[in-house]
């Protein structure tokens, strides 16, 4: 049977690993193959490196650190971050990433997507879509997310660009849930089941993680194939064995 | 022992290379005849999509080059499509190793498409190949079309139906999942290979 997957998130800034709340205040949680390294053993199921100034900043990942831990580790992993034409996308799966994530890129020119799936499958395309809910209770895009004074509020409806995204060749869509990032207090169930409904690819659900109920939560109400989390691995708070053992006591496959 | 990568212009060929640095092999890329025909091993990594995989081997003359190798041959992910028949994916014919058309996973409710993540693997005929292989082993699989299992199956896996998860036939085999990226059942799985 397929597993759910449990997947760390390891956001990227000049080559160090740093973690922030609600998607501000960064600080350095570590070095990256040494986290790479210390997720593989403990079971993650796959790693997402996303270089989160790159975009903001308009320059590409520093592909010499994917090399790095394409070399050291053997589960798969996503690499996000300023990938916006086929040339990065080749360099970054060529120095060993399995899946490349593009998010604002993607909504700068919505071509992209298309011509990465073109040119090497829809399995390694991967949206990432930033949302946050608006007064009016419309889930909806952000851009920049990387860098607060760049954060864009888009005109565009959250399921509507997941949507486009799945037709124009998205393999998998990320959902980051902004209003629940980084605060632990559970996945946004009511987001993700929405989206649930509109997704025909894999779904992998991102922020709000800070029990291990609240995984037990979303792949049994949402129905997602994937929880991402960062701070409760990072900290230690949550270890992935401990987690996985409580998902199966749920009756949820994982991988063990 | 001399292992040869082949280049499908596939982008696993990275993981591919390091995956065997991490058992000890040095596998070298190539695109040239002697050099395949001389290794003792030769693996065909592929990610990406059928037709470009198969026009870029015909472009470097290496599809018959590749029929005609006796020594073991492991293609991997779309790798082992392009030993099939034929590949439903842009109707692409392709080398004819092994007696399969392969299939685009139907989308159902409740299955997505692509099968992305760990699926456990079921052993179905014993070869030196899958040895190693226990209960309960999972491998990492990303991919949208699919073998469909017959006789040359060694190891099945289900996602909404049944499909080929290793493949054999005579010297020529294949992995649907990316054993460099399925932990240590994939280390376990490529060093049963370099062990024949």
């Amino acid at each position: 049977m397929l597993s759910r997957r449990i997947i760390p998130c390891l956001d990227v800034r000049d080559g160090q690993v740093v973690k922030g709340v609600r998607f501000r205040d960064h600080l350095v949680v570590g070095e990256i193959v040494d986290l790479a390294l210390r997720y593989r053993d403990e079971g993650a199921d796959e790693l997402v490196f996303y270089d989160i100034t790159a975009s903001p900043e308009g320059r590409r990942v520093d592909r010499d650190w994917v090399e790095r831990v394409a070399r050291a580790i053997d589960i798969p992993f996503c690499v996000a971050g300023g990938i916006r034409s086929v040339d990065d996308a080749r360099e970054v799966l060529h120095a060993g990433a399995d899946k490349i994530s593009i998010n604002s890129p993607a909504l700068e020119r919505p071509d992209l997507i298309g011509e990465i799936a073109e040119a090497f499958g829809v399995q390694c395309v991967v949206v990432g879509i930033d949302s946050l809910r608006d007064e009016d209770g419309q889930w909806r895009v952000r851009q920049y997310t990387g860098d607060p004074s760049r954060t864009r509020a888009l005109s565009r409806r959250t399921l509507d660009w997941m949507i486009e995204a799945q037709e124009r060749g998205a393999g998998e869509i990320v959902l980051n849930c902004m209003g629940t990032d980084g605060v632990r207090a559970g996945y946004d169930l009511e987001q993700l089941m929405v989206a649930r409904e509109l997704c025909t690819v894999p779904l992998v659900a991102s922020g709000g993680a800070g029990k291990p109920e609240h995984f037990v939560d979303v792949f049994r109400d949402a129905d997602v194939d994937a929880a991402l989390a960062a701070s409760v691995f990072h900290s230690g708070d949550i270890a992935i064995p401990v987690l996985k053992r409580a998902l199966r006591a749920e009756g949820i496959e994982v991988r063990l | 022992m001399t292992v040869v990568l082949v280049d499908a212009g596939g982008t696993n060929i990275g993981s591919v290379r390091y995956a065997l640095q991490r058992l000890g092999v040095d596998a070298q890329l190539t695109s040239d005849p002697a050099r395949i025909r001389a290794a003792s091993h030769v693996i065909l990594p592929g990610v990406g999509a059928a037709a470009p995989g198969m026009r870029r081997l015909d472009e470097a003359g290496l599809g018959d080059v590749l029929r005609g190798l006796t020594q073991p041959v492991l293609g991997v992910c779309l790798g082992m499509q392009l030993l099939c028949e034929r590949s439903e994916e842009s109707d692409t014919v392709c080398l004819g190793l092994i007696p399969a058309t392969v299939r685009h996973f139907v989308s159902k409710p409740g299955l997505r498409v692509p099968h992305m993540g760990w699926n456990t693997l079921e052993r179905t005929r014993g070869h030196p190949l899958t040895a190693s292989l226990v209960d309960g082993d999972c491998a990492y699989f990303v991919h949208s079309y699919a073998v469909p299992t017959g006789d040359y199956t060694l190891v099945s896996c289900d996602y909404g139906d049944p499909f080929s998860a290793v493949v054999a036939r005579d010297n020529f085999m294949g992995m649907q999942f990316h054993p460099e990226r399925s932990s240590s059942v994939g280390a376990r799985l490529l060093a049963g290979f370099l062990a024949l």
